[in-house]
This record gives structure tokens, sequence and C-alpha cells, in this order.
């Protein structure tokens, strides 16, 4: 059970990283994964405060706010016009309405969740995160970082020529997945990222002549071959690996054809 | 700690501990239609509306709602009452505890979506679990409820 000894919402950002230097102080973000703790916090500071629910977009990038619900993120017209549609498609299988219109974007990117489905999204897209202390860096680095005591303020999604293709399976509906996968070509560069391994998700970049490739299925098990896979009880490691190759042949043929105009 | 929140249209001020749910917080003011289900954010029993929008109030501090507007059942009654009697008519109802919450999502479906398609249906309520029916009663009693409206209300 969740225990908190006092509640702050938080009037500033620098309020908010002051108090979170001491462990015994949380951050609410959605709270949805971390109500399911069993931990004592003698703080709980809640940033909901602070005018961080706004997608806003500029000619050259989409600022997405640490505080943006799941929700918001579905249902933005203009993001998911860029995007082609992968952000409502990796979020849409998650839970209910009432769960996406609580969990928020920075604390699915902030917890780097081993089974995110949103983390997969923006590793497909050229996504920064604004951190308050650490400042701008790429979204891949940061997935790859220990967790430390920062605060994740936005997203900056950089605007490009972006194709992308989302694909995920799931042993029932509305359920964690077994297995994600998105393909993105951005100025014509090809990448790929597998998450849910049960890991952090991973991007990989595609090989120049990706498309012309013949027998995609071999460019996909050379792909799956770059990362790990686990077992837990959803799946086991060897059936996340064989389901990587699936999807990414799905996904690069599905995103070649897109391409060719088809 | 204090909090100032509109219920049901009422406004409250009440003194909470700051890791109270909502959930705790809107039965203690006698909002018993609210239910506590799975706990784990998955059920959609606990739904209520913040400011409009369907929450699980089982997942959310009471001090986060601090300034905002609730709403469960209680304060539907008239919306939920036209829309219940055609659950009722196709048997959906068995044990009835997941009802006010499917309800409430079914409400806010009606709000956001007036005429929705079947898969629009079942993708906005799959966050609304059901261990009796399988969930086909409660798709013809809104599929019925859609007709109803269409033809003017006339039951």
């Amino acid at each position: 059970m969740l225990k908190i000894k006092e509640y702050v919402r938080a009037e500033s950002l620098a309020q908010a990283y002051e108090l979170n230097q001491k462990k015994s102080t949380c951050i609410l973000g959605g709270m949805l994964w971390l109500k399911m703790s069993n931990r004592t916090f003698q703080k709980a500071v809640d940033l909901s405060g602070l005018g961080l629910d706004q997608i806003e977009e500029t000619e050259e990038a989409f600022s997405i706010g640490a505080m943006v619900t799941l929700r918001q993120l579905e249902q933005h017209q203009r993001f998911n016009e860029f995007c082609q549609g992968i952000a409502a498609e990796s979020v849409k299988s998650i839970v209910g309405v009432q769960f996406r219109n609580m969990a928020t974007v920075g604390g699915s990117i902030f917890g780097r969740f081993g089974f995110s489905d949103v983390l997969t999204c923006f590793l497909a897209l050229d996504t920064y995160v604004e951190l308050y202390h650490g400042g701008i860096i790429p979204l891949e680095e940061f997935a790859k970082q220990p967790y430390d005591r920062d605060i994740l303020v936005r997203l900056i999604v950089k605007k490009m020529n972006a194709q992308c293709v989302y694909l995920t399976h799931r042993n029932t509906k509305t359920d964690f997945p077994v297995l994600t996968c998105a393909v993105s070509s951005l100025d014509g560069k090809g990448y790929a990222v597998i998450g849910a391994r049960p890991g952090r998700a991973v991007r990989m970049e595609l090989p120049a002549n990706w498309e012309q490739e013949e027998d995609c299925r071999e460019l996909a098990v050379r792909i799956a071959q770059q990362t790990t896979y686990g077992s837990n009880m959803r799946a086991s490691a060897a059936y996340r690996k064989h389901l990587a190759e699936v999807l990414l042949v799905r996904s690069m043929k599905k995103l070649a054809q897109e391409r060719r105009g088809h | 700690m204090k909090i100032t929140l509109t219920l049901n249209g009422k406004k409250i001020e009440a003194e909470i501990k700051p890791d109270m749910l909502l959930i705790d917080f809107v039965r203690q003011q006698g909002c018993s239609s609210v239910k506590r289900g799975c706990e784990t954010s998955n059920c959609g029993l606990c739904t209520v509306f913040m400011d409009d929008e369907p929450i699980l109030s089982c997942s959310i501090l009471a001090a986060r709602a601090d300034g905002h507007k609730i709403d469960t059942l209680e304060g539907l009654q008239e919306e939920a009452e036209e829309f219940g009697y055609f659950i009722a008519n196709q048997g959906a109802e068995q044990c009835g505890f997941c009802n006010p919450g499917m309800v409430m999502n079914a409400i806010a479906l009606f709000r956001e979506i007036p005429e929705p398609t079947v898969e629009e249906i079942k993708e906005y309520l799959a966050g609304n679990l059901c261990r009796c029916s399988g969930y086909e009663g409660q798709l013809r009693g809104i599929l019925d409820f859609m007709e109803y409206r269409k033809n003017g209300g006339a039951r």
C-alpha cells in the first residue's frame, strides 16, 4: 500500500526539483504505477499545477509536456498526422479510456518501463527529453541512463519527413504487451525499435538499402539479433525473439509499401 | 490537510489525510455507487468524472481533486436512469457490481461520441470489466439505447 505523509502541489519546477532531492520524496505523474507500490514517502510532489499538460506545435517541433495524458496524445490530431497515427496506435490498447485519462507521457517515459508502448513509439521518432537539471538530451540516450532524481519537463519531437509503423502483440486486449515494435523512416533514414522485451525499448538503425533487400525476413532476423530478450509470465525469451522477427517483417513491409505510395 | 471540491454539484470542504484515495473520499461522502474492484487500475468499477472526464478514483489522491469538479453516478441519475433501463431490459446486469462504473463510462462515451460504431463502443468500454455477462448483453443494451435515441426517444 502506498503511504504518503505530506502532499505538496508544486508551485514551480525549481521547488519540485529541490524537494525531490530527498530519497523519501516521490514525484506524482499519473501515479498509476506508483500506486501499486508498497512504500512510504515523506513527501509526494504533484506536478499537475505547473501547466505541463499541453502539446504545443512550432515550425520545427512538437513540445509534449510531461503531464500530458495518454488520452491527449491519442486524440491530438496534428501530432498523429505528423507521426502517421503511431501515437494513437501505441496507446489505444493500454487498459481503458479512464486509465489513459490519468497516465501521463512523462510518467511513462521517466519510468522507462520494460513494458512501455509509449517509449517504443517515441524512440521511433526524433525525440529529445528536457530535464530540469540535465537539460535537453536525446531520448535514446535517456532511455539507457540509470534512474536519478531529475525531473522530466517535456518531450521535444523534431519535425521531419516521418513515416512510421507501430505493431504490438498482446496475449489479451488491454494487457501489457508481450512485444512492441516500431519501424520508422526519418528523412529517409530507417530505424527499428523493439520494446517490452521485457526490458527498456531499444532503437536500432536499419541499413541504408533496407528497402531494396530482397528478403526482408533475413534482415528482420539480423535486426532482432541485435538485442536481448527475457522471459516472464507472459512469454519466453525464445517466443519474444520469434515475435520480434515476425513483427519486424510485417512493419518493414508495411512501411516500404507506404513509402512506395501503395 | 484541507481540500475544497465540487462533488455532484455541491461544494464540499473536508479535512483529509494526504494519502487518502478519491474512492475512499467519495464513498465517505455517501457516494456508494463507486465500487472498489481490482485496485490495480484495471476494472473500471471506481469510475468517476473529474472535470467531466472519466477517471479511476482508486488510483488518484483525493488531494489531487482539490479545486476540481467530481461527479459520481449519484449526480447523474437522470442521465443514467434512462440508459439503465436498456441495460436491464437485456438482462445485462447479473451481479450488478460492475454496472455503476460501466454506466458512467457509457455516459462519457455518448457525450464524446454521440453515435458510436460497435468498434468504438468496444474500444471505449474496454476498461470496464464484467465477470458475469461476457459483454454481449451490455452491447445489445447500448445499441438499443442508441436506436431509442435515434427514434426520438420513444421507448
